[in-house]
């Protein structure tokens, strides 16, 4: 590998054997960091589900009248196009409404002794108040209702936030795993180099000048794993994302990821191996400071 | 090196080594060293005796830090290091050669790279290494076995080894123990020629041995007998370190 020989071409690196990249280093990196990338992109593609959902639905709202004043609905659309800071109303065709009924009512849908409420959606202009125009509806046509769409969905957002913070406790989760491994993993080289380390300190080398050679091994042992991590989870995501345009073909314009995620997704594997770097050069330097 | 009574013509040598009631316990138990009072003088030459078991290598490891004593006080170079900072160490191990009884070459190492380990850790650039590599290797008669690993060297070659790595940064102190155990005569007069010529140019030596030969080669140095982890002086010259005249006293 061209890592191997970067890392042999040192006279100083010649101190460690370099079967590092074949350890259980790059193994554990690179699964560690696989996961995290995966997770996170869960998480940011459920960040922007919702996002678009409440972007969607936080101005629309919906006039509903009961069976009984269905014949009203034509006065209360007039009524609330009427009303200042409303942008559309569209009144909900009584056929679309059977045919939303027929998923689960089947051919009883269709029956003209099925009371059908009758709808009406309304999009308000930023900074319009639902309220107004539910006084003039309603003063039009006592029996009508005014709910905003967003409140219908607010389970299903709560739902969409809790794993998003889930994803979030899982990244931070394998972060901390990843910590424990490579501490793991700096002791057990510490170890297993411990009569070369004996040597160095006994002729005179600083706990830096140790620290630094297993530090760099570690160092490879991590981008190699995390490279490989990156590969792998683009590839999965790749996989995934085609999937999910094909399912959801009508709705091309929602991209499950911005361009500032892929950034973030990138920085994933970076800060693992930071991360891993930093944990080896305090657990060795510890370690070290325990011997004379 | 035996030198008479002081006078005023001469100055006492500086000290480069000072024990005071100096002891060495392992764990709980019992000393292995006890009461070692001694000066080792800058630029002399010691021979250090004593049966097995009588703590020849604990003073070694003394001398050498791999070790802090559980008793006493020791100055090296000028510094107590009863309270040196433990970062202070590193710097004044690389002012002290040591030639280890098993060696302790490292294995994956090839014999140059061994023996340019202590200019590396001094920071040394690779042109200045490599000459003085190839310089040490070929006084130890290893020239031709630069790129040889420890384990495909003879025990007389790993420790000609040991001592190239030991001496090739000039120390200031050189701590060998045993160092003529698996060498031919032939060998073994010229490493003590090249202890004497580092002794010469102002390192102190000292060297365990029970190799009678080796100290009867060198009547000028001082012997330190250990007994039971005692030190005996035979030669007085431990408690009252040798002078010199003036002129002959180095800085």
């Amino acid at each position: 590998m061209i890592l191997d020989r970067i890392w042999r071409s040192r006279p100083e690196a010649r101190l460690l054997p370099a079967e590092g990249l074949h350890g259980p280093t790059v193994a554990v990196m690179a699964m560690m960091s696989f996961v995290m990338i995966v997770v996170a992109a869960a998480g940011l593609a459920l960040a922007n589900a919702a996002g678009v959902v409440v972007s969607a639905t936080q101005s629309r709202y919906v006039i509903e009248l009961p069976a009984t004043s269905a014949s009203d609905l034509p006065r209360a659309v007039a009524a609330a196009r009427a009303v200042p800071g409303v942008r559309n109303v569209v009144a909900v065709p009584q056929s679309e409404m059977r045919k939303t009924l027929e998923r689960w009512l089947g051919d009883s849908a269709n029956s003209p002794d099925l009371p059908i409420p009758s709808m009406a959606t309304v999009e308000l202009a930023p900074g319009a108040r639902s309220a107004t125009v539910a006084s003039a509806v309603q003063a039009t046509v006592p029996a009508a209702r005014i709910s905003a769409e967003s409140a219908e969905l607010k389970p299903l957002l709560g739902s969409l936030r809790a794993l998003q913070w889930l994803a979030l406790a899982l990244v931070l989760l394998m972060t901390i795993a990843t910590a424990a491994a490579i501490v793991l993993a700096a002791r057990g080289a510490l170890d297993t180099h411990r009569p070369t380390v004996e040597i160095m300190h006994g002729i005179g080398a600083t706990d830096r000048q140790v620290t630094r050679l297993f530090e760099r091994k570690i160092a490879i042992d991590a981008i190699a794993g995390a490279l490989a991590a990156t590969v792998a989870a683009s590839i999965v995501l790749l996989l995934i994302g085609a999937g999910a345009s094909a399912a959801a073909a009508d709705l091309a314009w929602w991209s499950p990821f911005a361009a500032r995620d892929f950034l973030l997704l990138a920085l994933i594997p970076i800060a693992a191996v930071i991360i891993a770097v930093a944990v080896a050069h305090a657990t060795l330097l510890r370690a070290l400071r325990a011997s004379l | 090196m035996r030198q008479g009574a002081p006078d005023a013509g001469r100055v006492q040598l500086s000290a480069i080594v000072q024990f005071e009631s100096v002891g060495l316990r392992y764990g709980t138990g019992a000393e292995v060293l006890r009461d070692l009072d001694f000066t080792l003088s800058r630029g002399s030459f010691y021979f250090l005796t004593g049966a097995s078991g009588a703590g020849k290598t604990s003073l070694l490891k003394l001398l050498y830090l791999s070790q802090r004593p559980t008793r006493g006080r020791i100055r090296l170079f000028d510094q107590d290091l009863s309270d040196a900072a433990r970062d202070s160490l590193p710097h004044l191990r690389r002012r002290i050669g040591v030639v280890f009884q098993d060696f302790r070459l490292i294995r994956h190492l090839s014999a140059y790279d061994n023996v340019a380990l202590p200019l590396r850790i001094a920071g040394r650039d690779e042109e200045e290494i490599n000459s003085a590599v190839r310089e040490m290797l070929d006084w130890v008669g290893l020239g031709d076995r630069s790129g040889a690993r420890p384990a495909t060297l003879s025990g007389g070659e790993q420790q000609r080894v040991a001592i190239a790595r030991a001496v090739i940064t000039q120390p200031d102190l050189l701590v060998a123990d045993e160092p003529t155990g698996n060498v031919d005569a032939e060998m073994a007069k010229r490493l003590l020629h090249l202890f004497g010529a580092l002794n010469g140019l102002g390192t102190t030596v000292v060297v365990a041995t029970h190799d009678l030969g080796l100290i009867a080669s060198n009547p000028a140095a001082a012997i330190m007998r250990l007994d039971s982890g005692a030190l005996v002086d035979p030669t007085g010259l431990l408690r009252n370190p040798p002078q010199v005249d003036r002129r002959e006293a180095r800085p």
